[in-house]
């Protein structure tokens, strides 16, 4: 019998995936083999392969290549998208010690599946081939959707969990009903090889025009873009807070990376078709975003919508595209991680056991109470609106300067509106925190444990310290971007 | 076209030998048609709980393993036909796959997910 | 011979699609989908794409559909809540009539004559052709598989157990 040609594959350049798959399993079957006692430290076994995984891909940065039949791609760009949904994995894993333990959830599952989200987001942004983008996509989507279940006892958890369920099944068959058309025009599922031919011959340009639409569709509920956005509040408020926290990073920043490479290179002979949805979206996404979450009570609800905004501030970054563009959406990908994981730790803390206590009204006379903790909201909260010399200044400065370098000065001048907008809902909780009465009592001593301390320091160090000398991750950011 | 003949003829005396036995039993069988025969059989006691009501969600755990187990199981087919071209590049390929799965496998079994308590 | 069956089949699945979507009883639609995957299934073998074919009939009209008929039995579904859908429905008529327009449009202008790139030869989709590409070719998805498939079961244990204790 004759032997089929094998493939050139390069082990090394999946080894930051292989550490978290291998992880997770190591932390499922600890789960099972072990006594009760011992769970508590599967936390640090999940934590130890991020850090693997990140000195890998760390290691990777610099030396480009693509293997396994041209499916998988590492470059300076997937490295930087890895970094940040570790950077986001780590702070989830390090904020749901505690609240994992008050809330009586069996740890093990939970890590693993963690794990295995960031594993799919992986295989999402190095993924050359619609194939592996759309396997790591749903690797990352049905962990997500456990996860968000993950709160068995509370009603809104699993509230969260259905709906994120379902309408995530829904755009992913509009995702992969898309790809199946672009497939069926060009005959090639490569991502250089669709560019190639569509570039040449124009003659199926309408059925590539109609699978890139719903291609389009898919991204926009994943990064939640208005109108596909109705899933995030509810997902949001009922998800454990962590999770929140998990959901609103690296997922996102996943799917921006793949966003960015499906559109960039693949369809970039549709640019001048796909330029002017991209620009809707954005004016829509940070409008709606930023207008709804101006009336929100529930504090997790108004970070859902500001989440929202935010999506959209980086589609300004997207759609002026280029080397520009797209290193302000990574720079900005980044420090949102940072602050916005930050913003739910604190969240998370004030929350308390079954997270009673999410009401922005609960947030009264915090700023006494816990001076600390109040100044590191503040701190959050002034980057996430965008005040200088904050990191989240510089974000949306360089996403707006990006717009108005390629003359989009529409947009520039809605975006810089909207973040006068989003200033007044973070503000409001910053007055609630200082000007009214103080009400409730103080949180417990329990309340900090070393973990989540962890997590705050990092995100102010993220969104301020990052905001005084931005320059090595804006050049990190700069040397990412896949444009040149 | 003629190759797929065969499998014609097993879906028709498939099908067939169901008919048959519907519409036979249907013929042949006494029918004697009232309402308590209708309902669902409860050992000769009157109906005490409607069957209407919610099911135990483990119906849909093994329903969903099944599913998980089945799409593995169906990966097995090409990789055996190929097999021996493959070499040990292919078994090693499958190992690992399986290996993965395995784990899963370990872990709802000693979770306790396959027993029905 | 081929176009016949092809014809036949064709018309057969768009009905029991129809079937399937108008249908009042959840069971009389999932058992149309069953037979819209029977239908898909003799199409994939007319492709001489076998395993494809077989695929169609062991995982979706076999395991996936006793899921959903799990689900239809088990969720108790009352006739009259699968009614209410269909007494204002111009909505979704004029949408899906639209969607389908530009379907139309679009793999109407698009020309049929290339064979996918790679793929040029009659075999294709026979097991062995499918096999030899998708273990070397397409080992880096086949493997992400396994993946996926364990972080769905890992899921979905998690959330069943954790509600049973």
């Amino acid at each position: 019998m004759e032997m089929i040609p094998l493939p050139q594959i390069s082990v090394g350049a999946i080894a930051p995936e292989l550490t978290l798959v291998a992880a997770a399993m190591i932390i499922l079957m600890l789960e099972v083999f072990t006594i009760s006692k011992g769970r508590d430290n599967l936390a640090y076994v999940a934590l130890a392969a991020v850090g693997v995984a990140g000195y890998l891909v760390i290691e990777s940065l610099g030396s480009p290549m693509t293997t396994f039949s041209k499916m998988y791609v590492v470059d300076d760009f997937s490295g930087f998208i890895k970094l940040v949904c570790l950077l986001g994995a780590g702070m989830t894993i390090l904020m749901s010690v505690k609240y994992t333990r008050d809330e009586g959830i069996d740890g093990g599952e939970y890590y693993s599946l963690l794990l295995f989200a960031t594993t799919g987001m992986f295989f999402m942004v190095s993924g050359a081939d619609l194939i592996t983008i759309f396997l790591g996509l749903e690797t990352m989507s049905i962990s997500l959707y456990a996860l968000a279940g993950y709160a068995r006892g509370r009603l809104a958890s699993n509230e969260a969990s259905i709906k994120y369920f379902i309408l995530g099944a829904l755009s992913s068959a509009f995702m992969l009903y898309g790809m199946s058309m672009i497939y069926g025009a060009a005959g090639v599922t490569n991502l250089h090889e669709i560019a190639r031919i569509i570039g040449q011959n124009k003659e199926n340009i309408h059925l590539v025009m109609l699978g890139g639409g719903l291609v389009l569709i898919g991204f926009a509920f994943k990064i939640s873009a208005v109108p596909f956005h109705m899933w995030t509040p509810d997902v949001y408020q009922g998800a454990p807070t962590p999770i929140t926290a998990f959901m609103s990073a690296g997922p996102k920043a996943a799917a921006f990376a793949a966003f960015i490479r499906v559109f960039s290179d693949a369809l970039i002979s549709l640019q001048y078709q796909w330029w002017i949805i991209v620009w809707i979206l954005a004016v829509l996404t940070m409008t709606v975003g930023n207008l709804i979450a101006l009336s929100q009570e529930n504090i997790k609800r108004m970070f859902a919508y500001s989440s929202i905004a935010h999506a959209g501030y980086i589609l300004v970054g997207f759609t002026a595209g280029g080397k520009l563009g797209e290193s302000a959406m990574l720079f900005y990908l980044l420090i949102y991680t940072f602050m916005n994981i930050g913003a739910f730790a604190i969240v998370a803390i004030v929350g308390q056991q079954g997270e009673e206590r999410t009401s922005v009204s609960d947030f009264a006379g915090l700023g006494y109470r816990h001076p600390l903790l109040g100044l590191a909201m503040v701190a959050l909260l002034f980057s996430l609106a965008g005040i200088p010399p904050t990191a989240g200044f510089w974000g949306k400065y360089y996403l707006f300067t990006a717009a108005l370098d390629q003359g989009y000065v529409w947009l520039a001048i809605l975006a810089a509106l909207n973040s006068v907008i989003a200033v007044f809902y973070y503000l409001r909780v910053i007055v609630v925190m200082y000007m009214r009465e103080e009400k409730g009592e103080s949180l417990p001593q329990n309340a900090f444990p070393a973990s989540i301390v962890v997590v705050i320091l990092v995100a102010i160090y993220g969104s301020v310290l990052l905001g005084i000398t931005p320059g090595g991750y804006l050049a990190l950011a700069a040397s990412s971007s896949l444009a040149h | 076209m003629n190759q797929y003949i065969p499998v014609l003829l097993m879906f028709a005396a498939g099908a067939g030998v169901a008919v048959a036995m519907l519409g036979l039993s249907e013929l042949l069988g006494p029918k004697l048609r009232f309402r308590e025969k209708m309902e669902p059989f409860e050992c000769g006691e009157n109906q005490v709980v409607s069957p209407k009501r919610r099911f135990s969600v483990r119906f849909y755990l093994i329903a969903m393993m099944f599913i998980i187990f089945d799409i593995e199981a169906v990966f097995l087919f090409p990789w055996a036909v190929v097999f021996q071209s493959l070499g040990l590049f292919g078994f090693v390929e499958m190992m690992i796959f399986i290996l993965v799965l395995a784990v899963g496998l370990v872990y709802v079994w000693k979770k306790g997910a396959l027993e029905w308590e | 011979m081929e176009m016949a069956i092809f014809l036949v089949m064709g018309a057969l699945s768009v009905g029991f699609s129809l079937v399937m979507i108008l249908a009042r009883k959840p069971v009389t639609s999932a058992m149309s989908l069953v037979a819209v995957m029977f239908c898909l299934a003799v199409l994939f073998a007319l492709q001489s794409a076998h395993l494809i074919a077989i695929l169609q009939i062991l995982v979706y009209a076999g395991a996936i559909m006793v899921l959903f008929l799990f689900v239809i039995m088990l969720l108790n579904l009352r006739e009259k809540e699968g009614e209410e859908s269909h007494t204002k429905g111009y909505g979704q008529i004029f949408g899906g009539a639209i969607a389908f327009t530009i379907l139309i449009v679009a793999v109407g202008s698009t020309s049929m004559s290339g064979s996918p790139a790679g793929l040029s030869s009659d075999r294709f989709g026979t097991t062995a052709e499918v096999g030899k590409i998708l273990f070397t070719k397409y080992i880096l998805p086949f493997e992400i598989t396994s993946v996926l498939l364990l972080a769905a079961l890992v899921g979905a244990v998690a959330l069943v157990k954790l509600r049973m204790r």
